[in-house]
C-alpha cells in the first residue's frame, strides 16, 4: 500500500462558534483507493471533522487538500466539482423530491453524464429504480441511505465521504451499507468512513483512526485497531464484547 | 347554483391573486428562513409601478404588467444583494430577519406614499364591461383578466417548478440548504433566481389586484394576511401547496358569503386555516418533518 495520498487533511482546529474548537488538531489521510474508518465516541468531532473537510465550517488553522489542491475553505459546490462527494449522518436526502429528482441534483455539476450516471445507479441500487417517482421523506431508513449514497455519487467522485451511514438502520440493512461500500470501493472509490459500527467498519478498512476530543487518539492499519487491546477496551466494549449499542437518537447533527 | 358559480368566479379571481403572492412568500422562506413582511408592499409596489405606466404615461396594459414584473424582481435582487445576503453571512437569525423586513415594509410603502400620495387609483382597465355566460351568471371583464393571466402564469410556474433543473434546485434548496450545496448546486445564483420569481409574482398579483379593485398604499399589506394563511394552509415552505392554498381560501371565503355576511369572510379564511391544521398541521401539502 503505497499509493499516492489523495485527502489530507492536516492540523485541523476550528468549530461552530467563535473561540470554542471542536477540532483540536486532528489529522487524516486517504490514499487512492483505501477505505478509512474514522471511530470514536458520541461528540468526539467525527461530523465536525467531515464538514470541516467539506468547507461547511471554517477553519482556524490547518490544511485540506485534495489530489495535491489546496481546498481549504473551499465552497462546498467546489469541493464536489473536484471530485469529493459527501453522504451528511442527517439530513442526507431531499425528502419532499423524488427519487429521481433526488439523483438529478446530486448530477447538477456533471448534467452531460446524467443519463449515464443515472442508469449506472439504478443498476447499483435496483430497489430506487422502482421507487423512481416516490417521494424520499417516504423510503425507508435502507432506502433513504442508498438514495444518500447514490445521489453523493451521481458526480461521479474519486473520493466518498460517509458519516455514519449504517446508523439507525435494521441488522439487514446494515449488511447492505456495507456490502455497497465495499462495492463502490472495488470499483475504485477511495472512501472515507465514520462509523459506529466500530467492529463491522474495521474490518472493512485499510487504515483506521480514532478520534476524541478533537484529536487523533489511535491510528494504524484497520485489522490491528481491532485488535489492539487498549482500543477494544476504550471504543468497541471490551475485548470480545458485541458492538457498541446505538447511541440515543439526538436532534441535528 | 346561479349563486354558487358566481362566488365561485369571485373566489377564482381572489384566490388566483393570494396564489401569485404565496408562492413567493413560500419559496423565500423556505429557502430563507425569511419570513418577507415586505412582500405586500411588493405587490403594492408592482400595482403602483402599473399606474406610472398605464395611467400617468397612458400606455397600454400589457406594458404596464411588464413593467411592474421587472421593477419588483428588480428590487427583490437588489435587496438581497445588499441586505439579506450580508445578514445571512453575520449569522442574522429568524427574528432579526423577520423585524428587518417589517422595518422595510414601512420604509416601501412610505416611498409609495410620497411618490404617489395615499389617493385612491385605479387602472384604465374598463370596469362594468361584462358578460352572461347563462342565467343570472356574471362574470366581469376584469375577472376574465385576473383569472386568465394568473392561471397561465401558475401553470407556467408549476411546470418550471416541476420538470426545470432550475425549479427542482429551488425546491431541494427550500427541503435542506446544506444538502443542496454540497451536491454541488451553485446556491447562491438559486437564490437569486428565487428573488426574481418572487419578486415578478408578487408584482404581478399587485397589478392584478389593483385591476380587480383599487390602489392605495395599503393594499398589499392588507392582503398580505391571507396571503400568509395561504402559505401555512399549503404547507410552509411548499411552493405548489401556496398556489393550492392560495386558491382554497379564495374559494372559500367568497362561497361564504352565501351564508354569512360578506364582511366577515376574512375571518372564514382563517376559520379554514384552523380547520385544516386541526388535522393535517403540516398544511396541506407540507410534510411531517421526519429527519
Ligand atoms: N451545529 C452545531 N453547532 C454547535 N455545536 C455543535 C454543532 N454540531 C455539533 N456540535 C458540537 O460539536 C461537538 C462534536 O459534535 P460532532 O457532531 O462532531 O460529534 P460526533 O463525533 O459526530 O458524534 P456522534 O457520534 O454523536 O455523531 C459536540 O460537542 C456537539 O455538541
Ligand atoms: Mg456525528
Amino acid at each position: 500500500m503505497s499509493a499516492a495520498p489523495v485527502l489530507v487533511a492536516q492540523g485541523l482546529v476550528g468549530g461552530y462558534v467563535p473561540e470554542v474548537d471542536i477540532l483540536r488538531g486532528c489529522t487524516l489521510t486517504a490514499s487512492d483507493g483505501e477505505v478509512v474508518v474514522v471511530i470514536g465516541p458520541n461528540g468526539a468531532g467525527k461530523s465536525t471533522l467531515a464538514k470541516a473537510i467539506f468547507g461547511l465550517i471554517t477553519l482556524r488553522e490547518g490544511t485540506v487538500t485534495l489530489r495535491g489542491d489546496d481546498i481549504t475553505g473551499a465552497a462546498p459546490h467546489q469541493v464536489t466539482s473536484k471530485g469529493m462527494s459527501y453522504v451528511p449522518q442527517v439530513a442526507n436526502v431531499f425528502g419532499s423530491l423524488t427519487v429521481q429528482e433526488n439523483l438529478e441534483i446530486g448530477g447538477v455539476l456533471r448534467r452531460n453524464l446524467m443519463r449515464e450516471r443515472m442508469d449506472a445507479m439504478m443498476s447499483l441500487f435496483p430497489r430506487l429504480g422502482e421507487r423512481r417517482r416516490q417521494r424520499a421523506g417516504t423510503l425507508s431508513g435502507g432506502e433513504r441511505q442508498m438514495l444518500a449514497m447514490a445521489r453523493a455519487l451521481m458526480p461521479d467522485p474519486s473520493v466518498l465521504l460517509l458519516d455514519e451511514p449504517s446508523a439507525g438502520l435494521a441488522p439487514r440493512a446494515v449488511g447492505e451499507v456495507f456490502d455497497t461500500v465495499a462495492e463502490i470501493n472495488a470499483a475504485g472509490v477511495t472512501i472515507v468512513m465514520i462509523e459506529q459500527n466500530a467492529r463491522r467498519a474495521l474490518a472493512l478498512a485499510d487504515r483506521g483512526y480514532v478520534l476524541e476530543g478533537g484529536q487523533n487518539r489511535f491510528e494504524g492499519p484497520g485489522p490491528s485497531l481491532l485488535t489492539d487491546p487498549q482500543v477494544a477496551e476504550l471504543y468497541l466494549g471490551g475485548a470480545g464484547a458485541g458492538e457498541r449499542p446505538e447511541p440515543p437518537p439526538r436532534v441535528g447533527s | 347554483m346561479e349563486e354558487f358559480l358566481n362566488t365561485s368566479i369571485n373566489g377564482l379571481s381572489s384566490g388566483a391573486i393570494y396564489a401569485l403572492g404565496a408562492i413567493g412568500l413560500s419559496l423565500v422562506y423556505g429557502i430563507l428562513k425569511l419570513v418577507n413582511f415586505a412582500h405586500g408592499d411588493f405587490m403594492t409596489l408592482g400595482g403602483y409601478v402599473a399606474f406610472a405606466v398605464n395611467v400617468s404615461a397612458g400606455m397600454p396594459l400589457v406594458v404596464a404588467f411588464l413593467a411592474a414584473l421587472v421593477v419588483v424582481a428588480a428590487l427583490g435582487v437588489a435587496l438581497e444583494v445588499a441586505i439579506w445576503r450580508p445578514m445571512r453571512r453575520k449569522g442574522a437569525g429568524v427574528m432579526q430577519l423577520l423585524l428587518l423586513s417589517i422595518g422595510l415594509a414601512f420604509v416601501i410603502r412610505n416611498l409609495i406614499l410620497f411618490q404617489w400620495s395615499g389617493a385612491t387609483r385605479s387602472l384604465d382597465v374598463d370596469q362594468f364591461q361584462a358578460w352572461n355566460p347563462f342565467g343570472d351568471v356574471v362574470i366581469t371583464r376584469i375577472q376574465v383578466i385576473v383569472i386568465v393571466t394568473a392561471g397561465v402564469v401558475l401553470v407556467g410556474v408549476a411546470v418550471m417548478l416541476r420538470s426545470t433543473l432550475i425549479g427542482k434546485s429551488m425546491r431541494a434548496l427550500s427541503d435542506s440548504f446544506d444538502l443542496a450545496e454540497v451536491s454541488g448546486v451553485n446556491t447562491r445564483r438559486i437564490v437569486l433566481y428565487t428573488w426574481v420569481l418572487a419578486g415578478s409574482l408578487a408584482g404581478l398579483a399587485g397589478v392584478l389586484a389593483a385591476v380587480y379593485t383599487t390602489l392605495t398604499p395599503n393594499t398589499g399589506w392588507f392582503l398580505l394576511l391571507s396571503i400568509f394563511a395561504a402559505v401555512v394552509l399549503g404547507g410552509i415552505g411548499n411552493a405548489y401547496g401556496a398556489l393550492v392554498g392560495g386558491i382554497v381560501l379564495g374559494l372559500a371565503q367568497e362561497w361564504s358569503t352565501m351564508v354569512i355576511q360578506p364582511t366577515y369572510k376574512e375571518a372564514v379564511g382563517f376559520v379554514v386555516l384552523i380547520l385544516v391544521l386541526l388535522v393535517r398541521p403540516q398544511g396541506i401539502f407540507g410534510q411531517a418533518r421526519t429527519l
